[in-house]
């Protein structure tokens, strides 16, 4: 489903990111992303959601390679890729349920399926009862939440989540932490970035890619 | 729909910074209006004065009737030639008795007409340059039957110096003040992108498709540009009307023709379109990478 095959990427002006990074993740696959801050994190995430292009390598996702991606292809690939960051970003002048009709609208959802689709996304990351909810309104934990949804609109078969309890209590994490598990015993592949080694030994069944100065400096599935 | 709805969102997100982007497109645009009025009337002026210009070929005494048939002929076949009129001596007398009043005692008491008989060319629209003049002039000189031949050369060679300057400068005027109006644009939109970075990061993230994120900015562009031209055209229209009621000395200026006018707003709609797909290149086609 992922394949990244050797890929370095460098910057013009902070240098190396990555180098000579190579794994794959299954379908319906979960795996952590460790590593500490600069390690090549959101580097590896943003590669696999086509932000940005290798320097040397490949990086594979479903049947988008990016050697060879057009350009008006990256849309479809996003849509089947959802991504959550330590931030949310969410619109602070909508409410959680316009957050995530907004995803709806922009990628063409037609109008009448908007409203009953909010509704089950919400559902689904346990918010229904803060729709009408701004964000601000909105704990950390239920912010993150609604990012979710939102990733969820377009249903990708990946979620990509970058240090997505990075800015959550442990309560709040644990709850995210949850909702993420839920969604890939449901089948979606998830890969979360994180750079809480604690939160990592508690889940030791999990699959763990550790990257340490832009290399793959252990696979705990290798 | 959605497109001109977003659009007209950001005239209502940044009213300030859309009517002082119209306003100053506008007024650059106004500028260039009044230029072209002024320059469509001097090109009007310069058109009837170049219609008058004439070679004239003044003929010696003894030339036959047969030689000048033939070159009357042979100068109305010149591709360059629009018609040729003969003047014999008896009617550049009757001529001079009629015009110039103040000698006709002089010319009534004439016993030989001193007078020579001549050739009036005129040259065919596009061939009245100087070149053309000058060239006309010497293959008429070179009859042998032509003592002289006129065309008032320095004043052919000013008149065709006036029209260059005009045309010169009203490209130079609206080359720049055109690039004022498009870089006016570029920086709305892209203040207008900027405005709303944070929807479109988002857009991006779930797999909007470029096309609809850009429309809208588009959109506002060509507006912007097209609002810009009607505000030029209307202001320009008001100084035509107002103008010559205030200098009654002055002729009756010419309005623009519809072509220049239709042409005018649209090249402006289209400019604003093009200001706007360069911000928009530059600002939101970064995200996702190289085509």
């Amino acid at each position: 489903m992922i394949s990244l095959r050797n890929v370095s990427k460098a910057y013009p002006r902070s240098g190396d990111a990555l180098r000579g990074v190579s794994f794959r993740l299954r379908k319906g696959e979960f795996a952590f992303l460790t590593g500490p801050s600069g390690a090549g994190k959101s580097t590896v995430l943003e590669l696999i959601h086509f932000q940005t292009r290798p320097t040397d390598g490949e990086v594979q996702v479903s049947r988008y390679n990016s050697r060879r991606v057009r350009r008006r292809d990256i849309p479809a690939l996003r849509r089947r890729v959802g991504f959550v960051f330590q931030d949310f970003k969410l619109l602070e002048r909508l409410t959680a349920a316009e957050n995530v009709a907004f995803a709806l609208e922009v990628i063409g959802t037609p109008r009448r399926e908007i409203a009953g689709r909010v509704q089950r996304l919400l559902s689904q990351v346990g918010l229904a009862a803060r729709a009408s909810s701004r964000p601000s309104e909105l704990s950390g934990g239920e912010r993150q939440r609604v990012a979710v949804a939102r990733a969820l609109a377009t249903e990708p078969r990946i979620l990509l989540a970058d240090e997505p309890t990075g800015n959550l209590d442990p309560d709040a994490a644990g709850g995210v932490f949850e909702l993420f598990s839920m969604l890939n015993r449901l089948g979606t592949a998830v890969l979360m970035a994180t750079h809480d080694a604690d939160f990592v030994r508690r889940h030791p069944d999990i699959r763990r890619l550790e990257l340490e100065d832009g290399r793959l400096a252990r696979d705990s599935a290798a | 729909m959605r497109s001109m709805r977003e659009a007209l969102a950001g005239f209502r997100r940044t009213p300030l910074l859309c009517a002082l982007s119209i306003g100053a497109t506008g007024l650059s645009l106004v500028i260039l209006g009044l230029f072209g009025l002024v320059a469509h009337n001097i090109g009007g002026a310069i058109g009837d004065v170049e219609r008058r210009v004439e070679v004239v070929g003044y003929l010696l005494d003894d030339a036959g009737p047969e030689q000048v048939g033939a070159a009357r002929r042979e100068l109305e076949a010149l591709p360059a030639v629009e018609s040729v009129r003969y003047v014999s001596k008896d009617e550049a007398l009757e001529r001079a008795r009629r015009d110039l009043v103040e000698f006709s005692d002089v010319y009534g008491e004439l016993r030989v007409n001193p007078l020579p008989a001549s050739f009036h060319l005129r040259l065919r629209e596009g061939f009245r340059t100087p070149e053309t003049v000058s060239e006309t002039a010497g293959m008429l000189a070179a009859y042998p039957f032509i003592e002289e031949a006129r065309f008032g050369d320095e004043w052919v060679e000013r008149l065709f110096a006036l029209r260059s300057a005009a045309t010169g400068i009203a490209l130079a005027l609206g080359g720049g003040f055109a690039l004022i109006a498009v870089l006016l644009i570029v920086t709305t939109v892209r203040m207008a992108i900027l405005a709303r970075g944070e929807e479109i990061e988002i857009m991006q993230i779930v797999g909007a498709r470029e096309g609809y994120i850009q429309r809208p900015f588009l959109l506002e562009g060509a507006v912007t540009g097209l609002a810009g031209g009607l505000l030029a055209l209307g202001v320009t229209r008001l100084a035509y009307v107002v103008f010559p009621a205030r200098f009654a000395a002055i002729e009756p200026l010419a309005w623009l023709p519809h072509v220049w006018t239709a042409g005018g707003v649209a090249a402006a709609a289209v400019l604003g379109l093009l200001a706007a797909a360069y911000s928009v290149h530059r600002e939101v086609g970064r995200a996702y990478g190289p085509s």
